[in-house]
C-alpha cells in the first residue's frame, strides 16, 4: 500500500481519507518558528467534488489513493452505462451517470476524452477542455437587435444547450469551452 | 532595507558581527532540523549560539545579518535557507526590546508609506479570549476538543505543546488584524528553552512579534544559568530520542560559555525576508528571493 509523506504533497496528488479519494488542491505549510509544522491541505472529493480543508501534522503519512487519469475513446451508451475504450489495448470499459454527468453533454462518439479510474474504476470523465460541435437547433437572430453582448439558446449534436451570440446559425460549427460551458467561437467549416 | 537596518544599529551603537555558517554542532530543538553540510558539520539554523559565545567573552551589543538554513520548511512563508536578523542587548529585559523591534518594524514601515498599530497581549490572555481554554493549565485532551470543535482533526496523537502550536496558528494568529504589529508575551515555560522563567515559574520571558497574521521575529530575555540550559539540552535530546528525530550533536562550546558567564541580555531574531514581504505585500516568500530553493 503506497503512502505519502505530507512532505511530498503537491496539487494533483491524489490521496485516501476516510476512504474516499481526494485531490489536493493547495498544500499550506505552517510552522511557527519554534514549534510543531502542520500541513494544511485543501482537498477535493473526487467522488461528490466537495471541496474541504484539512490539517496534517507534518511528517505524518496519508495512504496514496490508485487514481490515474487514462485517454479514452467515448463508444456508446446503452443508457445505463457509457462505455470507453483504450485505443491501444481496445479494452473497454463502461461508466455509470455519476461519472459522466457534466461530460457526457460535449462527448461526441469517437471523441478522446480523460477518464480518471480509481481501483481501475471509473469515476470521472473529463472532456477535452475545448470541443468543436455542430448547432443542431437555434432561433433566427432577431433582425435589428444589435445590443452588444446579445444572446440567445442553441443547442448542439451531443444535447448541450449553451449561449450564443445572436448571428450563430444552424449547421454552424461552435468552439465551446467545455470548462465554463461558454461558446468561445466559431469554426470555418 | 539593509542600509537601513545598518544604520539603525549604528546609531545606537550595536556592533555588526560574523560567525560561522558551518557549525560542529547541530540544533537540539526538536522542532528545527538542521542540514547536515558533510562530514564537517552542520549548517547553522541561527546564529544564537556563537553569538553569545561572544557575549561570554565580554562582547558589547552585537546583531548579524546572515543566512540560515532549515531542513524541509518549504512553503508560502518559508523557505529552507533565509535570511536573519538576530541582535543582542546588554542588560535590557524582554519589554524593552519588544520597544526596539517595534521602533524598527515602523521605521522601515513608514519609509514604506506604511502606518500601523500595536498591541501587547500575553500567550495566556490570547488563548483565554480567543479560545475560552488556559494555554497553562489544559491537558491535551482539552486542548484536542478545543481543535476539533473548529474543525481541526490532525488524526493523531501528539504532545500538549504541538496542539498549543496547532491551536495558535489556526485559530489564533490568522485573525490578527492585518496593520498591527501584534506581540505575545510570555509563552508557556515548556516552549522556551532559551528565555528565562517568569517569576510565576509557569511562563518564560520570550516573545513573538506578528505583523497582521504573520510571524516576523521571537525574542528572550535570555537564560544565564548554566546548569538549567544543561538540563533544557538534555530534555530536548530526550524529546528527540522519543520523537524518532535524527540526533545531532550538542553545541558544548555554548554550554561552556553559558556556564563561564553570559551576560544579563535580551536577544531577538527577525525574518528578513517575511518583513520585506510585508513591505511589499507579496503574497508568496518567492516573489523576495532572487532563487527559491526549489531553483537554487
Amino acid at each position: 500500500m503506497a503512502t505519502y509523506s505530507t512532505n511530498e504533497f503537491r496539487g494533483g496528488m491524489k490521496i485516501l481519507l476516510d476512504g474516499d479519494p481526494y485531490t489536493i488542491l493547495e498544500n499550506e505549510f505552517v510552522k511557527p518558528g519554534k514549534g510543531q509544522a502542520f500541513n494544511r491541505v485543501k482537498v477535493r472529493n473526487l467522488k461528490n467534488g466537495k471541496v474541504l480543508e484539512k490539517t496534517f501534522k507534518s511528517g505524518e503519512t496519508v495512504e496514496a489513493a490508485d487514481v490515474i487519469d487514462t485517454e479514452l475513446q467515448y463508444l456508446y451508451t446503452d443508457g445505463d452505462f457509457w462505455y470507453f475504450m483504450d485505443p491501444n489495448t481496445f479494452e473497454q470499459i463502461g461508466a455509470g451517470a455519476a461519472a459522466v454527468e457534466g461530460a457526457i453533454k460535449y462527448l461526441k462518439e469517437q471523441d478522446s476524452c480523460v477518464v480518471t479510474l480509481w481501483n481501475g474504476e471509473p469515476l470521472l470523465v473529463t472532456p477535452p477542455n475545448f470541443v468543436e460541435l455542430l448547432v443542431t437547433q437555434c432561433d433566427p437572430g432577431i433582425r435589428g437587435d444589435t445590443a452588444q453582448g446579445a444572446t440567445k439558446p442553441a443547442t448542439v449534436e451531443t444535447g448541450a444547450t449553451i449561449r450564443v451570440p445572436l448571428f450563430v446559425e444552424e449547421g454552424d460549427v461552435l468552439k465551446i469551452d467545455t470548462r465554463t460551458g461558454e461558446y468561445v467561437s466559431r469554426v470555418n467549416k | 532595507m539593509l542600509q537601513r537596518i545598518r544604520a539603525f544599529f549604528m546609531q545606537r551603537g550595536v556592533l555588526e558581527v560574523e560567525t560561522p555558517l558551518l557549525s560542529s554542532a547541530g540544533n537540539t530543538d526538536p522542532s528545527i532540523e538542521s542540514i547536515k553540510a558533510s562530514s564537517d558539520g552542520y549548517l547553522h539554523t541561527s546564529p544564537e549560539f556563537p553569538m553569545k559565545r561572544l557575549l561570554a567573552i565580554g562582547s558589547s551589543d552585537i546583531y548579524q545579518i546572515c543566512k540560515v538554513f532549515r531542513q524541509g520548511e518549504a512553503g508560502r512563508y518559508h523557505n529552507p535557507e533565509f535570511t536573519l536578523l538576530e541582535w543582542y542587548r546588554l542588560g535590557f529585559d524582554a519589554p524593552q526590546l519588544v520597544d526596539e523591534v517595534l521602533e524598527l518594524i515602523r521605521a522601515l514601515a513608514a519609509d514604506a508609506g506604511m502606518g500601523l498599530t500595536d498591541a501587547r497581549l500575553s500567550y495566556q490572555s490570547l488563548f483565554v479570549t480567543s479560545l475560552g481554554i488556559d494555554p497553562l493549565s489544559a491537558d491535551e485532551n482539552e486542548l484536542a476538543r478545543a481543535a476539533d470543535a473548529r474543525g481541526l482533526h490532525p488524526g493523531c496523537n501528539m504532545p500538549r505543546d504541538d496542539w498549543l502550536d496547532l491551536l495558535l496558528s489556526h485559530c489564533i494568529t490568522p485573525d490578527f488584524p492585518p496593520d498591527r504589529l501584534t506581540v505575545i508575551t510570555d509563552y508557556p515555560a515548556s516552549q522556551a528553552a532559551l528565555a528565562r522563567l517568569n517569576a510565576d515559574g509557569q511562563t518564560a520571558a520570550r516573545f513573538e512579534v506578528y505583523w497582521g497574521g504573520v510571524e516576523l521575529a521571537n525574542g528572550y530575555q535570555e537564560l544565564t544559568d548554566g546548569a538549567e540550559q544543561r538540563r533544557r539540552v538534555q530534555q530536548e535530546l530526550a524529546e528527540r530520542e522519543q520523537r524518532k528525530l535524527p540526533t545531532v550533536p550538542v553545541d558544548e562550546r555554548f554550554l561552556q560559555a553559558v556556564d563561564a558567564g553570559l551576560p544579563d541580555c535580551a536577544g531577538v531574531a527577525l525574518g528578513i525576508d517575511r518583513l520585506l514581504m510585508m513591505l511589499l505585500g507579496a503574497e508568496h516568500i518567492r516573489e523576495v528571493i532572487s532563487f527559491p530553493a526549489d531553483l537554487a
